[in-house]
Protein backbone atom coordinates (compact mmCIF):
# COMPACT_ATOMS: atom_id res chain seq x y z
CA UNK A 1 0.00 0.00 0.00
CA UNK A 2 2.83 2.40 1.07
CA UNK A 3 4.05 1.82 -2.82
CA UNK A 4 0.99 2.74 -4.25
CA UNK A 5 1.37 6.10 -1.73
CA UNK A 6 4.86 7.05 -3.43
CA UNK A 7 3.79 5.80 -7.58
CA UNK A 8 1.28 8.84 -7.21
CA UNK A 9 -1.31 9.82 -9.91
CA UNK A 10 1.18 11.17 -12.45
CA UNK A 11 1.67 8.00 -13.95
CA UNK A 12 -2.45 7.16 -15.06
CA UNK A 13 -2.00 10.87 -16.41
CA UNK A 14 0.71 10.44 -18.52
CA UNK A 15 -0.23 7.14 -19.65
CA UNK A 16 -3.87 8.76 -20.76
CA UNK A 17 -2.01 11.51 -22.40
CA UNK A 18 -0.18 9.26 -25.18
CA UNK A 19 -2.99 6.68 -25.54
CA UNK A 20 -4.90 10.09 -26.51
CA UNK A 21 -1.84 11.12 -29.18
CA UNK A 22 -1.60 7.48 -30.67
CA UNK A 23 -5.75 7.65 -30.84
CA UNK A 24 -5.17 10.92 -33.18
CA UNK A 25 -2.78 9.66 -35.33
CA UNK A 26 -4.43 6.65 -36.27
CA UNK A 27 -7.24 8.85 -36.82
CA UNK A 28 -4.98 11.46 -38.61
CA UNK A 29 -3.00 8.64 -40.69
CA UNK A 30 -6.74 7.01 -41.97
CA UNK A 31 -8.21 10.64 -43.13
CA UNK A 32 -4.90 11.51 -44.84
CA UNK A 33 -4.60 8.40 -46.76
CA UNK A 34 -1.61 6.40 -47.60
CA UNK A 35 -1.23 3.49 -49.17
CA UNK A 36 -3.18 0.28 -48.22
CA UNK A 37 -0.75 -2.23 -46.86
CA UNK A 38 1.06 0.88 -44.95
CA UNK A 39 -1.75 1.96 -43.34
CA UNK A 40 -3.11 -1.38 -42.02
CA UNK A 41 0.67 -2.39 -41.00
CA UNK A 42 0.70 1.15 -38.90
CA UNK A 43 -2.81 0.35 -37.45
CA UNK A 44 -1.95 -2.59 -35.98
CA UNK A 45 1.16 -1.38 -34.93
CA UNK A 46 -0.43 1.19 -33.30
CA UNK A 47 -3.45 -0.50 -31.51
CA UNK A 48 -0.72 -3.14 -30.10
CA UNK A 49 1.60 0.18 -28.52
CA UNK A 50 -2.09 1.40 -27.12
CA UNK A 51 -2.73 -1.93 -25.72
CA UNK A 52 0.52 -2.54 -24.27
CA UNK A 53 0.30 1.16 -22.61
CA UNK A 54 -3.18 -0.08 -20.87
CA UNK A 55 -2.02 -3.48 -19.60
CA UNK A 56 0.98 -2.20 -18.44
CA UNK A 57 0.60 0.95 -16.73
CA UNK A 58 -4.05 1.37 -16.25
CA UNK A 59 -3.81 -2.40 -15.35
CA UNK A 60 -0.36 -2.47 -13.55
CA UNK A 61 0.93 -6.04 -15.14
CA UNK A 62 4.51 -3.59 -15.16
CA UNK A 63 4.46 -4.34 -11.49
CA UNK A 64 3.08 -7.56 -11.32
CA UNK A 65 5.57 -10.48 -10.82
CA UNK A 66 6.76 -11.94 -13.66
CA UNK A 67 4.82 -15.37 -13.50
CA UNK A 68 1.77 -12.87 -14.00
CA UNK A 69 3.34 -11.27 -16.87
CA UNK A 70 3.88 -14.23 -18.49
CA UNK A 71 0.69 -15.82 -17.53
CA UNK A 72 -0.98 -13.18 -19.43
CA UNK A 73 1.34 -12.31 -22.66
CA UNK A 74 2.36 -15.68 -23.55
CA UNK A 75 -1.39 -17.08 -24.77
CA UNK A 76 -2.39 -13.75 -26.51
CA UNK A 77 1.25 -13.52 -28.66
CA UNK A 78 0.70 -17.31 -29.42
CA UNK A 79 -2.81 -16.40 -30.07
CA UNK A 80 -1.86 -13.97 -32.38
CA UNK A 81 0.82 -15.85 -34.00
CA UNK A 82 -1.82 -18.63 -34.47
CA UNK A 83 -4.50 -16.06 -35.72
CA UNK A 84 -1.81 -14.33 -38.39
CA UNK A 85 -0.68 -18.30 -40.01
CA UNK A 86 -4.87 -18.56 -40.88
CA UNK A 87 -5.64 -15.44 -41.82
CA UNK A 88 -2.60 -13.80 -42.81
CA UNK A 89 -1.68 -15.85 -46.38
CA UNK A 90 -5.27 -14.93 -47.06
CA UNK A 91 -5.04 -11.12 -46.44
CA UNK A 92 -1.40 -10.98 -48.24
CA UNK A 93 -3.18 -13.09 -51.21
CA UNK A 94 -5.97 -10.76 -51.78
CA UNK A 95 -4.18 -7.80 -50.92
CA UNK A 96 -1.96 -9.04 -54.10
CA UNK A 97 -4.92 -9.76 -56.47
CA UNK A 98 -5.90 -6.45 -56.25
CA UNK B 1 -5.12 -1.59 11.20
CA UNK B 2 -7.85 -3.51 10.75
CA UNK B 3 -7.89 -3.88 7.41
CA UNK B 4 -4.56 -5.59 6.87
CA UNK B 5 -5.54 -8.34 9.65
CA UNK B 6 -8.53 -8.70 7.15
CA UNK B 7 -6.81 -9.14 4.40
CA UNK B 8 -4.07 -11.72 6.38
CA UNK B 9 -7.32 -13.54 6.99
CA UNK B 10 -8.38 -13.75 3.20
CA UNK B 11 -5.20 -14.79 2.21
CA UNK B 12 -4.66 -17.34 4.25
CA UNK B 13 -6.93 -20.51 2.64
CA UNK B 14 -4.75 -20.42 -0.23
CA UNK B 15 -2.43 -23.55 2.05
CA UNK B 16 0.01 -23.90 -0.37
CA UNK B 17 2.89 -21.39 0.63
CA UNK B 18 3.29 -18.19 -0.97
CA UNK B 19 1.30 -17.60 -4.44
CA UNK B 20 3.16 -18.43 -7.26
CA UNK B 21 1.69 -15.37 -9.35
CA UNK B 22 2.25 -12.78 -6.34
CA UNK B 23 -1.43 -11.98 -6.21
CA UNK B 24 -4.61 -12.73 -4.26
CA UNK B 25 -7.02 -15.78 -5.85
CA UNK B 26 -10.10 -13.22 -6.40
CA UNK B 27 -7.38 -10.77 -8.89
CA UNK B 28 -5.75 -14.08 -10.65
CA UNK B 29 -9.54 -15.34 -11.31
CA UNK B 30 -10.59 -11.95 -12.99
CA UNK B 31 -7.17 -12.40 -15.03
CA UNK B 32 -8.52 -15.62 -16.09
CA UNK B 33 -11.70 -14.95 -17.17
CA UNK B 34 -9.83 -11.86 -19.11
CA UNK B 35 -7.79 -13.95 -20.93
CA UNK B 36 -10.71 -16.68 -21.79
CA UNK B 37 -13.05 -13.30 -22.86
CA UNK B 38 -10.31 -12.40 -24.95
CA UNK B 39 -10.42 -15.19 -27.24
CA UNK B 40 -14.31 -14.55 -27.50
CA UNK B 41 -13.34 -11.31 -28.82
CA UNK B 42 -10.65 -12.62 -30.85
CA UNK B 43 -12.83 -15.19 -32.30
CA UNK B 44 -15.48 -12.68 -33.43
CA UNK B 45 -12.63 -10.06 -34.54
CA UNK B 46 -11.03 -13.23 -36.38
CA UNK B 47 -14.59 -14.59 -37.63
CA UNK B 48 -15.00 -11.09 -39.55
CA UNK B 49 -11.77 -10.64 -41.23
CA UNK B 50 -11.93 -14.24 -42.49
CA UNK B 51 -15.30 -12.94 -44.09
CA UNK B 52 -14.66 -9.98 -45.00
CA UNK B 53 -11.24 -11.54 -47.25
CA UNK B 54 -13.76 -14.13 -48.74
CA UNK B 55 -15.93 -11.63 -49.89
CA UNK B 56 -13.43 -9.81 -51.22
CA UNK B 57 -15.51 -6.44 -50.93
CA UNK B 58 -16.84 -4.60 -48.17
CA UNK B 59 -18.99 -1.16 -47.22
CA UNK B 60 -16.75 1.97 -47.56
CA UNK B 61 -16.79 2.71 -43.80
CA UNK B 62 -16.27 6.39 -43.79
CA UNK B 63 -19.29 7.38 -46.30
CA UNK B 64 -21.20 5.09 -43.50
CA UNK B 65 -19.68 5.81 -39.96
CA UNK B 66 -19.37 8.78 -38.40
CA UNK B 67 -15.77 8.89 -37.58
CA UNK B 68 -16.25 12.05 -35.37
CA UNK B 69 -18.60 10.11 -32.96
CA UNK B 70 -16.30 7.29 -33.18
CA UNK B 71 -13.58 8.98 -32.36
CA UNK B 72 -15.51 11.01 -29.25
CA UNK B 73 -16.48 7.57 -28.11
CA UNK B 74 -12.64 6.49 -27.89
CA UNK B 75 -11.92 9.26 -26.33
CA UNK B 76 -14.79 8.94 -23.45
CA UNK B 77 -13.52 5.32 -23.16
CA UNK B 78 -9.81 6.18 -22.75
CA UNK B 79 -10.88 9.21 -19.73
CA UNK B 80 -12.98 6.62 -17.97
CA UNK B 81 -10.07 4.30 -18.18
CA UNK B 82 -7.87 7.21 -16.91
CA UNK B 83 -10.39 7.71 -13.86
CA UNK B 84 -10.43 4.02 -12.94
CA UNK B 85 -6.87 4.05 -12.66
CA UNK B 86 -7.23 7.29 -10.09
CA UNK B 87 -9.93 4.99 -8.50
CA UNK B 88 -7.73 2.17 -7.41
CA UNK B 89 -4.85 4.30 -6.75
CA UNK B 90 -6.57 6.30 -4.64
CA UNK B 91 -8.10 3.01 -2.97
CA UNK B 92 -4.84 1.58 -2.44
CA UNK B 93 -3.55 4.96 -0.92
CA UNK B 94 -6.27 4.85 1.72
CA UNK B 95 -7.59 8.03 0.16
CA UNK B 96 -11.53 7.03 0.78
CA UNK B 97 -13.23 9.90 -0.85
CA UNK B 98 -11.62 10.28 -4.17
CA UNK B 99 -12.26 6.30 -5.07
CA UNK B 100 -16.08 7.27 -4.84
CA UNK B 101 -15.65 10.13 -6.77
CA UNK B 102 -13.25 8.83 -9.03
CA UNK B 103 -15.42 5.40 -9.72
CA UNK B 104 -18.79 7.54 -10.04
CA UNK B 105 -17.06 9.75 -12.91
CA UNK B 106 -15.87 6.19 -14.17
CA UNK B 107 -19.58 4.93 -14.69
CA UNK B 108 -20.47 8.92 -15.95
CA UNK B 109 -17.85 7.74 -18.91
CA UNK B 110 -19.19 4.59 -19.18
CA UNK B 111 -22.88 6.13 -19.54
CA UNK B 112 -21.67 9.08 -22.34
CA UNK B 113 -20.30 5.90 -24.00
CA UNK B 114 -23.42 3.97 -24.18
CA UNK B 115 -24.93 7.16 -24.90
CA UNK B 116 -23.14 7.12 -28.22
CA UNK B 117 -23.71 3.86 -29.13
CA UNK B 118 -27.18 3.85 -28.56
CA UNK B 119 -27.65 6.79 -30.88
CA UNK B 120 -25.12 5.16 -33.90
CA UNK B 121 -27.15 2.24 -33.45
CA UNK B 122 -30.76 4.31 -34.07
CA UNK B 123 -28.66 6.17 -36.72
CA UNK B 124 -28.43 2.77 -38.29
CA UNK B 125 -31.57 0.93 -38.14
CA UNK B 126 -33.42 4.15 -39.37
CA UNK B 127 -31.50 3.76 -42.13
CA UNK B 128 -32.93 0.74 -42.79
CA UNK B 129 -29.85 -1.51 -41.38
CA UNK B 130 -31.28 -4.72 -39.83
CA UNK B 131 -29.48 -7.69 -38.32
CA UNK B 132 -28.95 -9.29 -42.02
CA UNK B 133 -29.41 -6.51 -44.07
CA UNK B 134 -28.67 -2.96 -44.77
CA UNK B 135 -29.31 -0.70 -47.80
CA UNK B 136 -25.24 -0.41 -48.16
CA UNK B 137 -24.77 -3.65 -50.74
CA UNK B 138 -23.17 -6.39 -48.36
CA UNK B 139 -25.43 -7.38 -45.70
CA UNK B 140 -22.68 -9.36 -43.87
CA UNK B 141 -21.72 -5.89 -42.56
CA UNK B 142 -24.53 -5.75 -40.47
CA UNK B 143 -24.29 -8.84 -38.35
CA UNK B 144 -20.28 -8.18 -37.95
CA UNK B 145 -21.45 -4.56 -37.08
CA UNK B 146 -24.22 -4.98 -34.79
CA UNK B 147 -22.86 -8.69 -33.26
CA UNK B 148 -19.28 -7.34 -32.59
CA UNK B 149 -20.20 -3.44 -31.05
CA UNK B 150 -23.38 -5.09 -29.36
CA UNK B 151 -21.11 -7.74 -27.34
CA UNK B 152 -18.51 -4.99 -26.55
CA UNK B 153 -21.70 -2.71 -25.70
CA UNK B 154 -22.78 -5.62 -23.61
CA UNK B 155 -19.36 -5.74 -21.32
CA UNK B 156 -19.55 -1.68 -21.01
CA UNK B 157 -23.47 -2.28 -19.79
CA UNK B 158 -22.29 -4.80 -17.26
CA UNK B 159 -18.82 -2.90 -16.19
CA UNK B 160 -21.13 0.22 -15.59
CA UNK B 161 -23.66 -2.54 -13.49
CA UNK B 162 -20.30 -3.99 -11.91
CA UNK B 163 -18.71 -0.37 -10.93
CA UNK B 164 -21.90 0.86 -9.61
CA UNK B 165 -21.85 -2.28 -7.10
CA UNK B 166 -18.85 -1.73 -6.23
CA UNK B 167 -18.76 2.08 -5.50
CA UNK B 168 -21.96 1.19 -3.16
CA UNK B 169 -19.94 -1.09 -1.02
CA UNK B 170 -17.29 0.47 -1.37
CA UNK B 171 -19.63 3.53 0.54
CA UNK B 172 -20.76 0.93 3.09
CA UNK B 173 -16.88 -0.09 3.66
CA UNK B 174 -17.55 -3.92 3.25
CA UNK B 175 -14.65 -4.06 0.41
CA UNK B 176 -11.22 -4.05 0.49
CA UNK B 177 -9.06 -1.98 -1.96
CA UNK B 178 -8.25 -5.44 -3.44
CA UNK B 179 -11.95 -5.53 -5.42
CA UNK B 180 -11.51 -1.85 -6.61
CA UNK B 181 -8.90 -3.26 -8.03
CA UNK B 182 -10.19 -6.33 -9.70
CA UNK B 183 -12.96 -4.06 -10.95
CA UNK B 184 -10.53 -1.77 -12.69
CA UNK B 185 -9.06 -4.75 -14.44
CA UNK B 186 -12.35 -5.60 -16.23
CA UNK B 187 -13.07 -1.68 -17.24
CA UNK B 188 -9.56 -1.36 -18.63
CA UNK B 189 -9.90 -4.78 -20.36
CA UNK B 190 -12.99 -3.44 -21.83
CA UNK B 191 -11.07 -0.38 -23.13
CA UNK B 192 -8.53 -2.70 -24.39
CA UNK B 193 -10.74 -4.67 -26.64
CA UNK B 194 -12.23 -1.50 -27.80
CA UNK B 195 -8.81 -0.37 -28.94
CA UNK B 196 -9.12 -3.40 -31.59
CA UNK B 197 -12.79 -2.74 -32.53
CA UNK B 198 -12.15 1.32 -33.21
CA UNK B 199 -9.12 0.04 -35.23
CA UNK B 200 -10.39 -3.08 -37.14
CA UNK B 201 -13.89 -2.58 -37.90
CA UNK B 202 -13.70 1.08 -37.93
CA UNK B 203 -10.49 2.26 -39.37
CA UNK B 204 -9.45 -0.84 -41.18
Amino acid sequence: MAEGQHRGYRIYAVTWFWLLVITLLEVAIVLVGVPRAVLVTALVVLALMKAALIMAYFMHLAYERLALVYAVVVPMALLAVVLFAFIGPDALSVHRMR
Amino acid sequence: MSAGEHRTTLAAPWGGGQSPFGVGWPKFMMWLFLISDTLTFAGLLTGYGAMRLALGRWVHQFEIFNIGLVSLMTFILICSSATMAVAVGAARAGDRPRVLRYLLLTVLGGLFFLGAQAYEWTHFIGEGARLFTNPWGVPQFSATFFIITGFHGGHVTAGVIYLLITALRWRRGTIQPESVEIAGLYWHFVDLVWVFIFTLLYLI
